[in-house]
């Protein structure tokens, strides 16, 4: 009998009969995604070969998924901690205090490698999984937020690729009822074989209900809640640990199908029992199913758990205990409760229709051990499965590409004659075009508290209906971090708490998603550690603590890694709702004022990608001193009331800002919208494409009106930061002129100096370009 | 008064109208859907979301929850019934409201503000609205495709059972302004009496200056019993439960 001949070999220590031999068995890099040598590693740690099942579960747990592996050493230089950091890395979720007794649970996460196999199903559960991340920490989700990397949009499956993604979020976070309040859309070459699909969830609790995620109290019950599992996404977790093959899209089984009534019925179940004060702690089952969620449960408490896998409620017969362990079933939770509790968790349960099974309980033996039918089935240490894991410094090299692509011969790309023709052809283009095809077919509103909707620098979501609200923003951009990754890595740091500013809030706090490809590659590592490093300083000079994260590696497809893309989450506070400030124009007449360094830099540009198809260039010069200035002068001049709207200088350079500002104004009651007459002085050497789409960082273009100027002059200038009128609000065009600096007489006849305007366009024509654009490309007719 | 809202399995709506009733002064309770009794509420409410997953069909499972009987004694004492949204359709699936909601033309959920006009101003929904009044209010459904034909239509129109339609900002009815396909731009409808009233938009998001409007209130106002203030009270901040 093999059960028998298991036990006597817990018992001893080794089986009998066989030595302490490490040889690995065949297939060990196929089928576990294990090395030798960490299979030497598991035999020394346990003093014995694994069985089948425990290698198995070294497998998933010394996942890169599961365990950081590679990652870890590189982490640790963010700064996490802070005043209002009421918890940090290493749970499902960071909190962050907000005052008044509210906290916000936020978190990122990707779901890149389901949402590539199966558009709608990988997209769908990435939602789920981020939602339950959130609830379990006893927070009721307030808002999602997804950034979407894709393939270019003329390709039919990028598109078919897209409109999978957003009808899976769609059809999750809608039918839960968390409104989708934002994100970002990005097209790029490298993303039609690896398309990336980052979520952000944020939730609200009262501090004094936060809940962990921790087996505290030997004896205490084990209780699995929500669905039954069955054999989808099994190794879910190691294959989202290895790069893609052709032929991969044969891995469809291993994406998990999403429930989100379910998830409704958890969710409402779960907050509840918190509410209630029932539970010892709770932990959703994500990637690795049951044995990641209970080893990290008794691993944060330090205590053990003993799992009877023939309790776990089963969708399909004749489950084998590995199946069980491994199952990715989506919509499940495991709680540990105090026996006496048991019954009133139950009839919560009970009353919300969600299954619940007790599958085992907490002990003090710091062990694993699996029971199938009384029999042990695998007996583990945790502290194996977890600090004992891995952890690698990888090689790292420079790539020889970076010193090609920091060349730019500029003098190869000419200023485009008509420049009008070129901001039409931007904001068609996805990237820039209005993400409304997009937000439109995400519930935005539920809640009725999303303040600021989708399409401003940030989204705002009133926190229970009282005079406080928080600012949501996502941002990376993967070719800056390609030319760059430490100022890459900086500016998506920088850019998110630019963002949250723009509306009016107070940075907090940030969360990451950091997508890069394998890190068996020391170029990627490279890139990796770069990224990092320029996201930690960032975070320091700004004063913001990360809080929670997700790394997703093995991004590559036939050997070609993605961009390294780091996607930043950022939370911002206000503390009023009569500071909240918008992107669009208000009032005829308002002056248009620039915050910021002002120049022709090109390196890097949305610009030069769309127009000259380069993606290269040094970046412009990242001044993190200023960037905390421009910040806080905005801040406080909205703070003073002297601001009618803020927009963030991003992609696409100052034109686009001002073609955003004045679009946004268009709606039914005012067709014709508020557009701006714009005059940017700039010395004659400078490229007029430069200034007009050119990327500099630390900028922020602010609308007021005139009598709050001298005012908010004195503000500027109290921060040092530079600052110039460039134009009024009105009429129903956007002009733009860049005449020459009157220091430096113009070269007369040379392109758009001669005083006339170098982009002059009426905005209802824009208008249609930009808003429909996505459509147009996505074959949808009926976008309105 | 009092208004009960029901609280179905995968309703997600239910907070935010217990709210809106309330900030606009209006006493508002849960029913749950297990419960046989609308606990002496003066109006009930079906709440938007996807009651039961709108697995099967949106409305199909929620019809035959146990409240659902309570509500049709309630509708046919005379008593205030209001569906928005899933709703809506749970009312045109349990036969307390004719017609039926298809797949939106696009076959894509939209969530949008858009225009409605107001076709009755004596239902119990729009009884201190105008006749043609124009307002915005929010969208947010995949099935909203308001559908009904040959001589049942020509009775509901006939019989000034069309409550709302959609429309361009000015009030002009035509189809560029219908979001989802709906037959003759039918944004909502009620039953012959008028006390039961369905509705795609969900006037509970348009209630609140912050939230983009308030076009919604006139609407939930009208909730109120007819003999109660015609003043509509100020928005009254309350603390979300």
């Amino acid at each position: 009998m093999a059960f028998e001949r298991f036990k006597q070999w817990l018992g001893a220590g080794r089986p009998p009969g066989q030595s302490n031999d490490a040889t690995a068995p065949p297939g060990l890099r196929e089928r576990y995604n294990l090395t030798e040598e960490e299979y030497r590693r598991i035999v020394t740690l346990l003093n014995r070969r694994p069985n089948e099942i425990e290698l198995n579960i070294f497998s998933v747990m010394w996942s890169e998924h599961c365990s950081y592996k590679s990652s870890k050493v590189h982490l640790k230089k963010f700064p996490t901690v802070g005043d209002r950091v009421l918890q940090g890395p290493g749970e499902n979720a960071g909190v962050v205090d907000i005052g008044d007794g509210w906290a916000i649970a936020f978190k990122i996460e990707s779901h890149n490698h389901p949402s590539f196999i199966e558009p709608y199903q990988g997209a769908a559960t990435g939602v789920g999984g981020i939602l339950r991340d959130i609830f379990t920490m006893g927070a009721r989700p307030i808002a999602l937020m997804d950034s979407l990397r894709m393939g270019p949009l003329e390709d039919p499956a990028n598109r078919r690729l897209l409109d999978g993604v957003v009808r899976g979020i769609a059809g999750y976070g809608n039918c839960v009822g968390v409104p989708t309040v934002g994100g970002e859309l990005v097209i790029q070459e490298m993303h039609s074989r690896n398309p990336l699909v980052n979520v952000l969830c944020a939730g609200v609790l009262r501090t004094d209900r936060l809940m962990r995620a921790a087996a505290a109290g030997p004896g205490n019950a084990v209780l699995y809640m929500g669905s039954k599992t069955g054999r989808d996404g099994i190794h879910g977790a190691t294959m989202a640990s290895a790069q893609f093959e052709s032929g991969d899209e044969d891995k469809r089984p291993n994406v998990q199908v999403g429930d989100p009534f379910m998830e409704k019925k958890l969710l409402e179940a779960c907050l509840e029992l918190i509410e209630q004060g029932l539970l010892v702690g709770l932990q959703d089952m994500g990637a690795a199913g049951l044995t990641s969620s209970s080893v990290e449960m008794a691993s944060r408490a330090g205590t053990g758990l003993r799992l009877e896998l023939d309790r776990v409620p089963l969708r399909e017969a004749h489950m084998t205990p590995h199946e069980i362990c491994l199952s990715e079933s989506q919509e499940r939770m495991l709680a540990v409760v105090a026996p006496d509790r048991l019954p009133a968790v139950e009839a919560i349960c009970r009353k919300w229709d969600v299954e619940t099974a007790v599958i085992g309980e907490v002990t003090a033996t710091g062990r694993w051990e699996l029971f199938w039918r009384q029999a042990p089935v695998a007996s583990l240490p945790i502290c194996a499965l977890t600090d004992d894991a891995p952890v690698y410094e990888r090689p790292m090299k420079t790539p020889a590409y970076v010193q090609l692509l920091q060349s730019l011969p500029l003098e190869m790309m000419p200023v485009p004659g008509d420049l009008t023709k070129v901001l039409l052809t931007m904001v068609s283009s996805p990237s820039l075009a209005s993400k409304a095809w997009i937000y439109q077919q995400y519930d935005h509103m539920v809640g009725t508290a999303t303040v600021v909707p989708p399409g401003a620098d940030a989204a705002v979501v009133r926190i229970g209906h009282a005079d406080k609200a928080v600012a949501l923003s996502v941002d990376g951009n993967a070719r800056y971090c390609l030319l760059n990754p430490y100022l890459g890595g900086a500016i998506a740091v920088m850019e998110g708490a630019r963002n949250v500013t723009c509306v009016g809030a107070t940075p907090l706090a940030v969360t990451d998603c950091l997508n890069f490809g394998s890190p068996e590659q020391p170029e990627t590592m490279w890139q990796f550690a770069a990224c990092v490093e320029g996201m930690a300083d960032a975070c320091r000079q700004l004063g913001l603590p990360v809080v929670s994260g997700n790394v997703s590696l093995y991004n590559e497809t036939n050997g070609q890694p993605i961009y390294p893309s780091p996607v930043v989450g950022t939370l911002g506070l206000l503390d009023h709702l009569d500071r909240i400030v918008t992107p669009w124009f208000q009032s005829e007449g308002d002056l248009v004022v620039l915050l910021g360094p002002q120049g022709d830099a090109l390196g890097g540009s949305e610009y030069l990608r769309l127009i000259h198809h380069q993606e290269r260039g040094l970046l412009p010069d990242v001044d993190m001193v200023q960037e905390l200035a421009v910040q806080q002068a905005s801040r406080a001049a909205m703070a003073a009331g002297l601001i009618r709207s803020a927009h963030d200088c991003a992609e696409g350079g100052l034109a686009i800002t001002l073609a955003e500002a004045a679009l946004g104004t268009i709606t039914p009651l005012r067709p014709g919208g508020l557009g701006a007459v714009i005059s940017i002085p700039a010395p004659a050497h400078l490229r007029v494409d430069g200034v007009l789409f050119g990327e500099l960082q630390s900028r922020i273009m602010l609308t007021l009106q005139e009598d709050k100027i001298e005012t908010a002059s004195k503000i500027f200038t109290s921060y040092s930061v530079p600052w110039a009128v460039i134009g009024r609000v009105g009429g129903d065009r956007l002009t733009i002129t860049v005449p020459s600096a009157p220091s430096s007489p113009g070269l007369a006849g040379s392109s758009g100096r001669d005083g006339r305007p170098v982009i002059d366009i009426d905005l209802t024509a824009l208008h249609n370009t930009w808003h429909f654009g996505l459509p147009q490309l996505m074959g949808d007719t009926s976008c309105r | 008064m009092r208004a009960g809202v029901v609280v179905f399995p995968g309703s997600n709506c239910d907070q935010d109208c217990l709210w809106a009733l309330e900030a606009s002064g209006i006493e508002a309770v849960p029913l749950w859907h297990k419960d046989d009794s609308v606990q002496g509420c003066e109006a009930v409410i079906l709440p938007g979301g996807f009651s039961y997953g709108d697995y099967l069909r949106c409305g199909a499972i929620a019809r035959l929850s146990p409240i659902m009987a309570a509500i049709g004694r309630h509708a046919k004492a005379g008593g205030v019934v209001l569906g928005i949204c899933n709703g809506f359709q749970i009312l045109t699936e349990a036969g307390l409201l004719p017609g039926t909601l298809l797949r939106n033309t696009g076959l894509r959920f939209i969530c949008r503000p858009v225009f409605v006009r107001i076709e009755q101003a004596a239902s119990a929904l729009t009884r201190r609205c105008q006749p043609g009044q124009v307002l915005s209010l929010p969208i947010a459904h995949a099935e909203g495709r308001y559908w009904l034909d040959g001589p049942a239509l020509r009775q509901l129109e006939e019989q000034g059972q069309v409550v709302l339609r959609y429309c361009a900002a000015d009030g002009r009815v035509d189809e560029s302004a219908n979001p989802n396909g709906s037959v003759n731009q039918i944004a909502g409808v009620s039953n012959r009496d008028g006390n039961v009233v369905g509705l795609m938009p969900h006037p509970e998001r348009a209630i609140d200056p912050w939230l983009g409007g308030t076009d919604g209130r006139c609407l939930i106002n009208s909730l109120r019993h007819p003999d109660a203030s015609a003043a509509t009270p100020a928005l009254r901040s309350v603390a979300s439960t």
